[in-house]
């Protein structure tokens, strides 16, 4: 990998290639025949003109899948305004296709992407150009594009969280009180829904009762988790319960801040859509499969 | 207990030799008997997890016995030794396999050296992996027994599979052992010329590790770099950048015929090599491009202002003035510049972060300030990534938003701060935020900072509090705001934010006291509250400053504070001794009691600065008659006006290093920091960049070398004759600066002088040194020939004339390339450079016209020596010239391109060429003979030193066939006698040159010089300067020869051949003008190129046995200087250093 410190191959077919990434089966064969992961033919690999393709690729069945997934980077302060939001997309792509396909990937609305950075097997020229990906990929999973769209375009939330924390100076207790419900989901289920909180170290216990999934809080580390799942627009996720606080000191003069979790499926939140897949070089018809998601990111509500 | 016992059984069976090794599984199986007996019952365990147990076992087991034999006698590896020495490769990689683990975990293996070795040759590809890295490791601790394994690999460097051949290079040149090095060089010499691409990359990648083992090899391994160079092939661009970094990266000249190249296969090559090439080519840019942002520099000047120190800036603002002066013409970007950022921008799309931060280091150094914004995107997306990533970036982004805040202003709130980033993170975005503040979103900033400061982390708010107070600082408007703000965080609960408020109140009160007697009065009271005692001390500070704006709480204050006193930290103290002895002052009255009782106390503190304090401060302040004549002026001692503390970023000035550098990142200049350098005020000559086919290159070459010699001359005369001049009346500087002080307009000139000979400095400097020389020779060429020239008038001298024929003569020699060369350039550019030398003449008859009384003064005073009687030097004499005038002016425009088809052959030295006496006028019977070294190359013999004969016929009859004759040379001597010259008219001179070989000694060379009537007996005595020849060769060349030389003395005896003498310079003689023309003058020597503006360093070799002689002259301070000559022949270095001695001291 390394020759005296300068990097020497850092691109991971080519070091697969070198030492085969343990699978099962491998252990299997291995303890049996008494071979090792290590691979016995010299890395051409990184000979070729395309470092990242292994040469010699078969495969019986030739696919190859996309997964278009945008995580929301936002902060949303105390009223509920979002104060910023930026969508951090991927795409992510599994190809397992014979040969030495050159593939086309093109977009509906290409213009929404504002910043991208691309797998070196990109041809950037033809995407300055025409704003189509075209590149002979990778044997396998890789990461093709990630982009980026910038905080300046309107960025939907697809959730709300209303929050009533509050500690009370005279007494040793507080009201905690969250829910949770969906905003702007295009029709979709939010889904994976976790909320996590840093209570203030002033925090003794908390009982709380929620309406559906499950919570934990850390007396130790004040973590207070709770495993929401998938929200019902009919019935919203509420938390609500008391908080224990050290007596006889002054009540924490911070709110906790809450960093949300939550999964929709076949939605890109940013619009972002996949136009077609053309594949050149090769005869056969590879399976084409595009996928898509939206998660949370670094999502912090301020309270 | 019985936890411990499967480990003990383990240890117990361990040390059982190669049949350990079973049995260990056994032993495996006993501790799963133990621990799960359900398991051991069942007879057909799953064989994975059998196996997996047996894997993770395996570390166990080479651990265990290693930590029970620790501490015993040192370990032996019998066992391992045994399992090498089979047969069989899975036992010998079994045993490699835990060797190398040994080494993973520090454990000393060397002793298995012997057995490992053997196995190089092991057919088996990872057993041979193994021992590789094996022997990477140890090869240097046992180098003899490491020798055994080289040929091995010597027979892997010519295996027809490249991917053999490379991996043999690779771990040959791992091996640190020096006395391979031969081999090593060898080899990645060959290896540079190989047909795989791979191969190549990898001789790339051995270069700096034989540079790391071997210094000494610089030179070859610089020659094997510019081959690798020319490499077209991406996979070797990256790899020998890097290695051009690690061995040589002052030799920028290697880069200029690569440099379109590396730039249009930028985008090709590996990540990891991208970051090298980038890097490279921003310093490559550096020098060698005009800065793209000088005009608006101009424009911009009050903007730029508080970027410079006063000194810089007075000095900027004399160059911009001198600039605007001179009307400099619009910037016009080089194309090759232009290209640079073209090229790199699309990379600003890598996914490899280390590439995309690489670029914005390059656009904000290089690109003009209307393009750098693009790097600005790149980079906000970088702060998606790992902690590592965004620290090193935000670091960066924290640097440059401070010299272009506009850039990331849109990207605002992308610096947001959550909750859940590490503290580190949070200050450094907080840093830029701040950085971004201004007029119009800072009510967006400041809204944010107010949650900030509610966060947990209690740095963090520290920080932030810091930040309004700069925030405040910068921009008036919100000043009161912040300033309220911070007020009202005076009633934190948390102490620390309320300490951090005081602190920041206090700088920013500094700037309006006036105003804010209220806010010292809330302050006032919060002593009574705060501990934190940085805290208390600015509040006592602050009451004590500004102590007539709050008359009635001071006292109480100090009243409170001197209760209190024994209590308080040492800081705290100190400021109450300070507001005690400043309401002394202020309010006497009240406080007289108060003072005198603080003061007491201080007295008797155990901290003797507050003892010293209290002392001092009741000298001061208190009136007696022993105190001195400060006691008047306590007052304005201690209630001066003090200037407001600026508050400022830690990155203001972090931009001098490269960014994205680790000296940047760390604040400190680390080792092998490369310095950035400064834009040059003049650009060098863009063509040497020029890559076409063969002939062009010589065209443009040549094209360039007319440039180079038209060029220089305006500023020649200035800074040529301009030491000359100043050496004879007083130094330049004095003159200059009186100049700029008189009056505005003599300033202007004179600081545009000032900028001209700068900007030829600079870009004399940043053009490789070989240019450099020819430049200089060329000039000096040109000066020789044009002395000549203006010294008669239409026609040529007899120097010149002697040098066109010796320049024939050569000419017919020369190899027919040469000569071709030579030809088609006269014959093509004839006219045009002869027009060109012709209108130059203008302008340096000039130059010359001043420099004439210089030279003139040796000879006037030979003359007042003699009689009026004595011939005139060289004169012309139309009817003696052999050479055609027609011919004349055909060579003439050879004389420019001559020097240049021999670069080794230097070129006399300026000044004065002596001249000695053959025959006296009178012992001549009327015939005077002259002789001088012309310290050109006898054109018939290399070994022979040309000396010029002058013959003057004085008698009133001509004198007929004039000859040499009877040399009677000394064992080895040979004299090259001049042809006869038939006749002599009465009053003609004639000039011919005869060559001596000396034999590199100062012995004399008789013989007899007839006429048709008389024989003379002449000797001729050679200067032991004269009897070497001027040798070009680098800084670096010059250092390994010295260092040679040094160490063949060393084989001998000390000083044998290096001779060390201290000079006094005298006063006339220190400029380096000065110093260089005397040492010129006292020996035929050419200037080597030196990077210490101290030192001087000149080159010879003597002229028959060819041995170098080198001199260093040192300057010391003053007067003082070291002068060193290094030479293998004893005799001519003593002489020398005589010789030099006393020309520097005349």
């Amino acid at each position: 990998m390394l020759d005296n410190g300068f990097p020497l191959a850092t691109e991971s077919n080519i070091l697969k290639e070198l030492i085969k990434p343990p699978t099962i089966l491998r252990t299997v064969v291995n303890t049996i025949t008494g071979s090792t992961n290590v691979g016995d033919q010299l890395p051409t690999g990184q000979l070729s003109v395309v470092p990242w393709r292994r040469t010699g690729v078969k495969y019986t069945n030739n696919e190859a899948y996309f997964d278009v997934i945008e995580e929301i980077d936002a902060i949303i302060d105390k009223s509920g305004s979002t104060i910023t939001a930026e969508i951090q997309g991927v795409i992510d792509a599994c190809v397992k296709l014979t040969g030495m396909p050159d593939l086309t990937l093109s977009f509906m609305n290409p213009r929404l992407l504002d910043d991208v950075s691309f797998h070196p097997c990109v041809r950037f020229k033809r995407w300055e150009s025409e704003r189509i990906l075209s590149f002979i990929p990778p044997d396998g999973n890789f990461r093709l594009l990630s982009y980026h769209v910038s905080a300046q375009n309107l960025v939907a939330i697809p959730v709300y969280v209303k929050h009533n924390i509050s500690f009370r100076d005279s007494s040793s207790l507080g009201r905690f009180e969250i829910t949770v419900g969906p905003k702007q989901t295009m029709g979709k289920t939010v889904e994976g829904v976790m909320v996590t909180s840093q209570m203030p170290k002033g925090v003794l216990n908390m009982t709380l009762t929620p309406s559906q999934g499950t919570h934990i809080f850390d007396p130790v580390t004040k973590l207070l988790s709770w495993d929401v799942g998938k929200i019902n627009p009919q019935k919203l996720p509420s938390l609500k319960g008391s908080m224990t606080l050290q007596a006889g000191t002054s009540k924490p003069d911070e709110n906790p801040t809450i960093n949300l979790q939550f999964k929709i499926q076949q939605l890109a939140i940013s619009g972002l859509k996949v136009n077609r897949l053309d594949m050149y070089g090769e005869k056969y018809k590879p399976f084409k499969g595009i996928k898509y998601m939206t998660k949370a990111g670094k999502f912090q509500v301020r309270t | 207990m019985l936890s411990l016992l499967p480990v003990q059984k383990l240890l117990r069976q361990l040390p059982a030799g190669p049949a350990g090794r079973p049995k260990k599984t056994a032993g495996g199986d006993t501790a799963e008997e133990v621990t799960s007996p359900v398991l051991a019952t069942e007879a057909g365990q799953p064989t994975c997890y059998s196996a997996l147990r047996a894997e993770e076992l395996r570390p166990l087991a080479t651990t265990k016995p290693m930590v029970a034999t620790g501490t015993g006698p040192p370990p032996r590896h019998d066992d391992l030794k045994e399992m090498l020495d089979s047969n069989k490769d899975s036992l010998k990689l079994e045993a490699m396999k835990r060797i190398v683990a040994m080494i993973a975990r520090g454990k000393n293996a060397s002793d298995l050296f012997p057995a490992v070795v053997k196995n190089v040759a092991c057919k088996n590809i990872e057993v041979k992996k193994l021992v590789y890295v094996y022997l990477v490791r140890y090869a240097e601790e046992q180098q003899d027994l490491a020798l055994l394994s080289i040929s091995t690999f010597q027979r892997g460097l010519k295996d027809p599979n490249q991917l053999i051949r490379a991996s043999a290079l690779r771990v040959l040149s791992s091996i640190r052992v020096p006395i391979i090095v031969p081999i090593m060089m060898l080899a990645i010499k060959e290896a540079a010329s190989d047909m795989s691409p791979y191969v190549r990359k990898t001789a790339a990648h051995a270069i700096p590790k034989l540079y790391s083992l071997d210094s000494d090899q610089k030179d070859q391994l610089i020659e094997v770099i510019e081959k690798l160079l020319a490499d077209k092939t991406t996979l070797v661009a990256g790899s020998v950048v890097m290695a051009f970094e690690e061995v040589c990266p002052e030799r920028i000249d290697l880069i200029h015929k690569n440099y379109r190249k590396l730039c249009n296969l930028l985008i090709d090559v590996e990540e990891w090599g991208q970051v090298v090439i980038i890097n490279m080519l921003t310093r490559y840019a550096r020098t060698q491009f005009l800065s793209p942002n000088q005009n608006e520099s101009l424009l911009e000047e009050s903007a730029e202002k508080a970027f410079y120190g006063s000194e810089d800036e007075d000095a900027k603002d004399a160059k911009a003035e001198a600039a605007s002066l001179a009307k400099r013409k619009p910037y016009v970007m080089d194309p090759d510049h232009r290209l640079l950022l073209r090229n790199t921008k699309p990379l600003l799309q890598s996914r490899n972060a280390a590439v995309v931060m690489a670029v914005a280091q390059l656009y904000f150094h290089l690109a003009p300030k209307a393009e750098v914004g693009v790097i600005a995107k790149a980079l906000v997306r970088l702060l998606r990534s790992h902690s590592e990533v965004q620290y090193v970036v935000l670091q960066n982004v924290a640097t440059m938003s401070i010299k272009r805040r506009g850039m990331f202003e849109p990207y605002l709130k992308s610096f947001y701060i959550r909750s859940t980033d590490p503290t580190q993170i949070k200050i450094l975005k907080l840093e830029v935020l701040t950085n971004l503040a201004n007029e119009t979103n800072i009510s967006t900033i400041l809204r944010e900072f107010q949650t900030y400061i509610r966060s947990m982390d209690k740095d963090f708010v520290a920080a932030t509090i810091q930040a309004i107070g700069r925030c405040a600082t910068n921009i008036g408007k919100v000043r009161d705001t912040c300033l309220n703000g911070l007020v009202q965080l005076l009633s934190n609960r948390d102490e620390l934010v309320v300490a951090e408020s005081v602190v920041v109140i206090k700088k920013l009160l500094q700037m309006q006291p006036a105003q804010h007697s209220e806010i010292i009065k809330h302050m006032a009271k919060l002593t009574d509250n705060i501990q934190v005692p940085m805290a208390r001390a600015s509040i006592l500070w602050l009451i004590g400053e500004y102590c007539e704006h709050v008359p009635k709480i001071a006292p109480d204050v100090l009243r409170k504070m001197a209760k209190s006193f024994t209590n308080e930290e040492d800081i705290v103290k100190l400021q109450v001794i300070n507001l005690a002895a400043k309401l002394y002052l202020t309010n006497s009255k009240q406080s007289k009691l108060l003072t005198q009782y603080v003061l007491n106390l201080a007295k008797y503190d155990q901290n003797y600065d507050i003892r010293d304090r209290a002392r001092f401060i009741r000298q001061l302040i208190v009136p007696t008659e022993k105190s001195g004549a400060l006691n008047k002026y306590a007052k304005k001692l201690f209630l001066a006006q003090k200037p407001a503390p600026i508050l400022e970023s830690s990155f203001k000035d972090r931009d001098h290093f490269q960014l994205g550098s680790l000296s940047h990142l760390l604040n400190t200049k680390a080792v092998g920091y490369q310095e950035l350098p400064d834009w040059p005020d003049e650009a060098p000559d863009p063509s040497v960049r020029n890559v076409e086919v063969p002939e062009w290159t010589k065209c443009t070459s040549r094209e360039k070398r007319k440039e180079k010699v038209e060029k220089p001359f305006y500023s020649d005369s200035e800074g040529e004759s301009g030491p000359t001049e100043s050496a004879d009346s007083e130094p330049e500087s004095v003159s200059e600066e009186s100049g700029s002080s008189s009056s505005s307009s003599s300033s202007s000139s004179g600081s545009e002088e000032e900028d001209e000979d700068e900007e030829e400095g600079s870009g004399e400097q940043s053009e490789d040194k070989e240019e450099e020389e020819e430049k200089r020779l060329k000039r000096k060429e040109k000066e020789g020939s044009q002395k000549a020239a203006s010294g008669s008038t239409g026609s040529l001298s007899e120097e010149e004339e002697e040098e066109e024929g010796a320049k024939k003569a050569k000419k017919k020699k020369a190899p027919q390339g040469r000569k071709g060369h030579a030809e088609t350039s006269s014959e093509e550019a004839s006219a045009s450079e002869s027009s060109s030398s012709g209108s130059d003449y203008g302008s340096e008859t000039e130059a010359k016209q001043r420099k004439a009384p210089t030279r003139a003064g040796p000879k006037e005073i030979s003359l007042l020596d003699l009689d009026d009687f004595t011939p005139p030097p060289p004169q012309p004499i139309p009817s003696s010239s052999i050479v055609s005038t027609s011919l004349v002016t055909d060579l003439e425009g050879l004389t420019l391109t001559d020097t240049s088809l021999a670069p080794a052959l230097l070129s006399p030295a300026f000044g004065a060429v002596r001249t000695y006496e053959l025959l006296h006028r009178m012992a001549g019977e009327g015939l005077s003979v002259e002789y001088c070294f012309s310290r050109r190359p006898f054109p018939g013999d290399p070994h022979m030193v040309a000396v010029q004969i002058q013959i003057s016929n004085n008698t009133d009859a001509e004198v007929k066939s004039l000859r040499v004759s009877e040399p009677k040379p000394l064992s080895g001597m040979r004299i090259q006698e001049f042809p006869e010259i038939e006749r002599l008219a009465p009053g003609d001179t004639v000039s011919v040159v005869m060559g001596i070989d000396f034999c590199d000694s100062t012995q004399a060379a008789n013989f007899q010089l007839c006429t048709h009537t008389r024989h003379f007996y002449v000797s001729i005595q050679p200067p032991v300067g004269e009897l070497m020849a001027p040798v070009f060769m680098s800084e670096n060349e010059f250092k390994k020869e010295q260092e040679h030389l040094a160490r063949l003395g060393e084989g001998k005896l000390m000083g044998m051949s290096e001779i060390t003498e201290k000079v006094t310079l005298p006063e006339k003689c220190r400029s380096d003008h000065a110093i260089v023309q005397q040492v010129t003058s006292a020996a035929n020597v050419g200037r080597v190129p030196c990077g210490a503006d101290n030192e001087y360093r000149f080159a010879a070799k003597t002229v028959t046995s060819g041995s170098l002689v080198l001199i260093t002259l040192e300057r010391r301070e003053g007067a003082a200087a070291q002068l060193i000559v290094n030479s293998e022949k004893m005799v001519i270095g003593t002489m020398l250093v005589k010789d030099i001695v006393q020309a520097l001291a005349q």
